[in-house]
């Protein structure tokens, strides 16, 4: 870096939100700075202040409840935060912009798409309607959108995510910005989309040398990006350093946490080390017991018996349309797929969002009725069971969901989330005895028995998720569908999701099926993977086999997509 | 705040309506030919209609005329549309489409229009009113629990629990009845002012509660009839029945900000 | 879409007509009776001349026939009137009313609307939700005499009823209470949805993109926070038909408010099913406008089809 002034300066911005647990940090003390041309990586997981120290730099932190309590953000010497509104405008979009993570929402719905990226051009270019309108058709070129004077006239819906996200670009770059905040611009899309936008947004970063503020929860991502990276972790920064050194040497036990517990491609642990085997909750590092970090010993599980066979399964979605809602095509949500899964296995799904993994799970417990095909259970055709004997093989299927939030009943406690079950399938027993057993599911999977009484919204989603998957157990299973069940997850508490899966694993002789978008953690947990594309199983073998040598296309696709998470080569 | 204010307005006005007349010395149907239309004073403490009558005791008996029809013709509207709305949302599908374009073709009918002809040919009976009102204002109610209904349907907890084996039955009772609980309450509670309006608008066409009995839209009605003679008989009637309205929609307003989790984000 | 729609409205007329006619029967008491009985050979005559002799079903049959041919029959009490004669008198006048009505609701709710949420829990926002509040919590006809004693009677600036050919003085004063509820719920909705598009995403990248606070408000917040707006229009037009009747009564308005609680009471039958069939075919073509409006102003809407 240079000893001019650099393009962007923070020093000790701090800024508090009053909420009805009274105020509370959001951003403490923080200072770096970013140089022309220069990527800075800002990594964190959610609620470490990432996002809000993004919008205190344009001055979007909606206040209140947000209060900017202390410190300055220069821009080529000039403090933004004490700028009047008139003159913050004409920075805003002009010199800095910004990229948000939902593309879904980042647009507005009623207007066409054009119009929203020429809007900038006239405000600030002052150009009129048919110079913005050319202009914009150029735009929309550059940023890789195809058709775009046809695409000019689109609204938000009819576009695709990764597209949608490639519009926000381009209304962030039409006036060619000095600096451009991408806020987890690639975290709502598809890895192969994400890769896409990824190269996009680093061709346009060299060929308009702009500075970058990329902000990220996903160490990957930022890896062959980023200059420099600050790394933030309760409101605080923890570590700043180069890129490379970040990666190689890490300095702080977050730091170090944080680059062990997101699962890898090429090396294999037996458990992944989080956060908290490098630092207890005062902060104080601690020294990580390295012994289960030896590969993990694939017991060859083809010999074992067949538990579960899936055959030409298809589930079909009528798309309804007219008044009393005939069938006018059918959407293949899960097209002819057979596979088998045998008894203490892990079968991995992985596939992009809309292949059809998660009907295929559901239909598979029958939680969503099949069109044709069949599946059997140790055996017992499941598709064919009266509604009484569903029920008792119910109580050997099990699924744990994606979402937190949506998977507890907000009106009931976890004590009585847990006894449902229970009651359900071993009614002979009294209510202490179901009460003694909820405890102990709940010691079972990490929680502290004593909280049976609270409700869901009094728990992290991590915690949730525990719940989630003692109610699953509470009816003894012998084959759990985990459907997405870390995805929502910050990665160190996803760690230790995935080791808890696997230590019941172990000690219960569970079998799985682990349906999941995520690549790497598909690796690190799964015996066997299968590969799903528009509802159908491309590829099926040995997690080794599929990550060294990929025989489908896609498959290829897919794992190409995949940030290798080693820094670029400067 | 909104919540806690209209609870106070309605409890003054329920206890003042229920325990009100036992301090008067009148009854409702007596006429005093001396005191015809006189103002408030410390006899009369509304002053006197220009029939002779007490308005304090009318005033008060009405009230609760009024506040009965509401909550009666309330409870037909949400037994109706709970279960209607419930219904449909949990089957969906065919069940669904059929019980909805039901409620479309209703709603398309001009109700109050038939509600007013049924008043006109039927109005003695005021077990008839309560009906009619409860007929016509059940379709909102249906609507609203349908779609919660079918958001609840698709809460990954209701899966996790049929997952579990749980039956059709119990999962409505058991899981998605408790969370309809919010909204149900936050609608019914918006409803009664809307049925004890509707009440008083057929009250004051002269079709809803006949004579002897009386309403507070029936009071409003002779009020207005006769304003330049008596105000008072038409101010005290109107202010009770629009303290009474604004008690319940303050009630359904701070409930509905407690429980709409859209409203609490911000 | 349109032609769909308009082929739905056919059987709901029909169910409308149906309902009403046989309501109508089956009520206690006939058109001609009166306070002193009619000899037998007159009644007889009466009922001959208009067919109440025959079978209900061949009247009901009748008219349907009628009504086909738009002919809504003559008029039981105004002997010399045809139905299709005294709606063409009533019908200008309510739609006149109910315009205006509509039109001042819209325009002082979404202003008071806005004002409330750009001033959101300071005191613009309070006053105006007060008023809000009383305004839909006091039915119009305690307002219309409120408002008669004292702009008509006090200070008498303005006539106490009556129409007169929809002169502006006569006009103002029922406008205003029959507006008066929908005014203060389009506030309340409009604050409501303001807010929280205001919250959304999109208004954030439209700050982003350096926008002013107005150009925010009115050109991206606005559009979208119409939406609960134009749904509310439908239920408001039922609102106001049905308000209209106590406001003509009120104010002594000629309109067909009026014709049906006139004709209720005197058992006229063929006038009510006529208002009845009027009010129900304006309220579908209504409900139609408003559908459009509503995929004009949301484009997503075109895709999902029908709800």
């Amino acid at each position: 870096m240079t000893n001019q002034t650099p393009l962007l300066n923070i020093k000790n911005l701090s800024v508090a939100f009053h909420t009805e647990h009274g105020k509370v940090m959001a951003v403490d003390d923080l200072s770096f700075q970013i140089g022309a041309g220069q990527t800075m990586g800002l990594v964190g997981e959610s609620g470490s202040g990432k996002s809000v120290t993004a919008l205190s730099v344009l001055g979007l932190v909606p206040q209140p409840p947000g209060q900017i309590t202390a410190g300055q953000i220069e821009f080529h010497g000039t403090d933004l935060l004490s700028l009047p509104d008139k003159q913050l405008r004409k920075i805003r979009g002009n010199d800095i912009s910004m990229v948000f993570q939902e593309p879904m929402t980042s647009l507005n719905p009623v207007f066409r798409v054009g119009y929203q990226i020429a809007e900038v051009l006239r405000l600030h270019q002052k150009l009129s309607r048919q110079q913005a309108k050319a202009r914009t058709i150029e735009l929309m070129d550059w940023v890789g959108i195809p058709e775009p004077q046809r695409r000019y006239k689109s609204y938000p819906h009819e576009m695709s995510g990764g597209q949608k996200q490639r519009v926000m670009i381009a209304m962030a770059i039409a006036c060619e910005p000095q600096l451009l905040i991408c806020d987890e611009p690639t975290t709502a899309l598809d890895v192969t989309i994400q890769r896409q936008v990824l190269e996009l947004l680093k061709n346009l970063q060299k060929e308009l040398d702009m500075s970058m503020l990329f902000i990220t929860h996903d160490l990957g991502v930022i890896a062959d990006l980023a200059d420099e990276v600050v790394v933030m972790y309760q409101a605080k920064k923890v570590e700043q350093a180069s890129t490379r050194q970040i990666f190689n040497a890490p300095q702080h036990p977050y730091t170090k946490g944080l680059l062990a517990c997101r699962p890898k491609l090429h090396d294999n642990p037996q458990r992944l080390l989080t956060v908290a085997d490098f630092m207890d909750a005062t902060g104080q590092e601690l020294t990580p017991d390295k012994s289960v970090l030896a590969s993990q010993q694939k017991t060859d599980k083809s010999t074992q018996k067949t538990l579960l066979e899936v055959k030409n399964l298809k589930t079909y979605f009528p798309l309804k349309s007219g008044f009393f809602g005939r069938v006018t095509s059918q959407v293949k949500a899960v097209d002819d797929v057979s596979f088998t899964v045998r008894k203490g296995e892990t079968l991995g799904l992985v596939g992009e969002s809309g292949c059809g993994k998660t009907t295929l799970g559901r239909t598979i417990l029958k939680l969503q009725a099949a069109t044709a095909g069949e599946v059997f259970y140790d055996g017992i055709d499941v598709f064919k069971q009266s509604p009484q004997d569903l029920r008792r093989l119910r109580s050997k299927m099990q699924i744990i969901f994606q979402d937190p939030y949506a998977s507890l009943n907000p009106r009931m406690t976890v004590g009585q989330t847990l006894m449902e079950p229970l009651q359900l399938h071993q009614s002979q027993n009294s209510k202490a005895q179901n009460l003694q057993r909820a405890a102990e599911l709940m010691a079972m999977v990490g929680m502290n028995p004593d909280q049976l009484n609270r409700f869901p919204h009094e728990f992290s989603g991590g915690q949730r998720q525990r719940i989630s998957i003692a109610r699953a157990l509470a009816v003894e299973p012998e084959f759990i569908i985990c459907d997405e069940s870390v995805s929502a997850l910050d990665v160190s508490v996803q760690a230790q999701v995935l080791n808890l899966l696997l230590d019941l694993q172990d000690q219960m002789d569970l079998t799985y099926i682990f349906i999941s978008h995520d690549l790497s953690v598909i690796n690190f947990i799964a015996d066997r993977v299968g590969v799903m594309n528009q509802g159908k199983l491309v590829e099926l073998n040995t997690a080794e086999a599929i990550y060294r040598n990929p025989q489908n296309e896609y498959t290829k696709k897919l794992l190409a997509a995949i940030p290798d998470g080693l820094p670029k080569a400067k | 705040m909104k919540f806690k204010l209209g609870l106070v307005l309605l409890l003054v006005i329920v206890l003042v309506v229920l325990v009100g007349p036992l301090f008067s010395s009148f009854d409702a149907e007596t006429i005093h030919w001396d005191d015809m239309a006189i103002p408030p004073d410390a006899t009369y403490w509304m002053g006197t209609d220009v029939m002779g009558r007490d308005l304090f005791i009318r005033t008060l008996q009405g009230g609760q005329v009024s506040l009965m029809v509401g909550l009666v013709a309330t409870l037909v509207s949400v037994i109706i549309g709970v279960c209607y709305g419930m219904v449909a949302g949990f089957f969906g599908g065919r069940v669904d489409a059929v019980m909805m374009r039901l409620v479309d073709v209703l709603y398309a009918l001009p109700f109050l229009f038939l509600v007013i002809l049924l008043m006109v040919f039927f109005g003695q009976y005021l077990w008839l009113l309560f009906v009619a009102i409860g007929c016509y204002l059940w379709l909102d109610m249906a609507r609203i629990v349908r779609g919660q209904t079918m958001m609840l349907k698709t809460q990954t907890f209701v899966e996790a629990s049929q997952a579990l084996g749980q039956s059709d039955k119990t999962i409505l009772f058991s899981h998605i009845l408790p969370n309809l609980k919010g909204v149900v309450v936050v609608y019914a509670t918006l409803l009664v002012p809307q049925v004890i309006m509707i009440e008083s608008f057929l009250s004051f066409l002269g079709l809803g509660v006949q004579e002897p009995m009386t309403s507070w839209g029936a009071l409003v009605n002779e009020g207005a009839s006769n304003m330049d003679m008596a105000s008072w008989s038409l101010l005290f009637p109107a202010l009770f029945l629009a303290l009474t309205l604004i008690g319940f929609n303050l009630v359904g307003d701070g409930l509905r900000d407690r429980w709409d989790p859209a409203l609490n984000k911000q | 879409m349109v032609v769909k729609r308009l082929l739905m409205a056919v059987p709901v007329l029909w169910l409308i007509l149906t309902i009403t006619f046989f309501l109508l029967r089956a009520a206690p008491g006939g058109p001609f009776d009166q306070e002193r009985e009619l000899s037998p050979e007159i009644a007889a005559l009466i009922n001959t001349k208009y067919q109440l002799d025959q079978p209900l079903i061949v009247q009901y049959g009748q008219y349907l026939g009628n009504v086909l041919q738009g002919d809504l029959g003559p008029s039981f009490q105004y002997s010399d009137f045809s139905v299709n004669e005294l709606i063409a008198l009533g019908l200008p006048v309510s739609l006149k009313l109910g315009f205006y009505a509509l039109l001042l609701a819209l325009l002082l709710g979404v202003m008071l609307g806005m004002v409330a949420a750009l001033y959101a829990n300071k005191w613009p926002d309070l006053v105006a939700m007060i008023t809000a509040m009383i305004g839909i919590s006091t039915p119009n006809f305690v307002i219309a005499p409120l408002l008669i004693l004292l702009l008509a009677v006090h200070l008498q600036w303005l006539p106490v009823g009556g129409w007169s050919g929809g002169q502006w003085t006569y006009v103002v004063l029922p406008v205003m209470t029959l507006s008066l509820p929908y005014i203060a719920a389009i506030a309340r909705l409009v604050r409501g949805s303001l807010l929280e598009v205001l919250s959304q995403p999109f208004v954030r990248t439209a700050r982003a993109k350096g926008l002013s606070s107005a150009q925010v408000l009115l050109r991206h917040a606005l559009r979208p926070a119409m939406l609960p707006v134009v749904s509310y229009l439908g239920p408001a037009a039922v609102g106001l038909v049905t308000g209209s009747v106590v406001i003509e009564q009120i104010f002594g308005i000629p309109g067909m408010g009026r014709y049906f609680v006139q004709g209720a009471l005197n058992r006229d039958y063929t006038l009510v099913l006529g208002v009845v069939l009027v009010v129900g075919l304006l309220m579908l073509l209504f409900n139609l406008i408003v559908d459009l409006l509503y995929r004009w102003i949301d484009p997503r809407i075109q895709q999902k089809g029908a709800h």
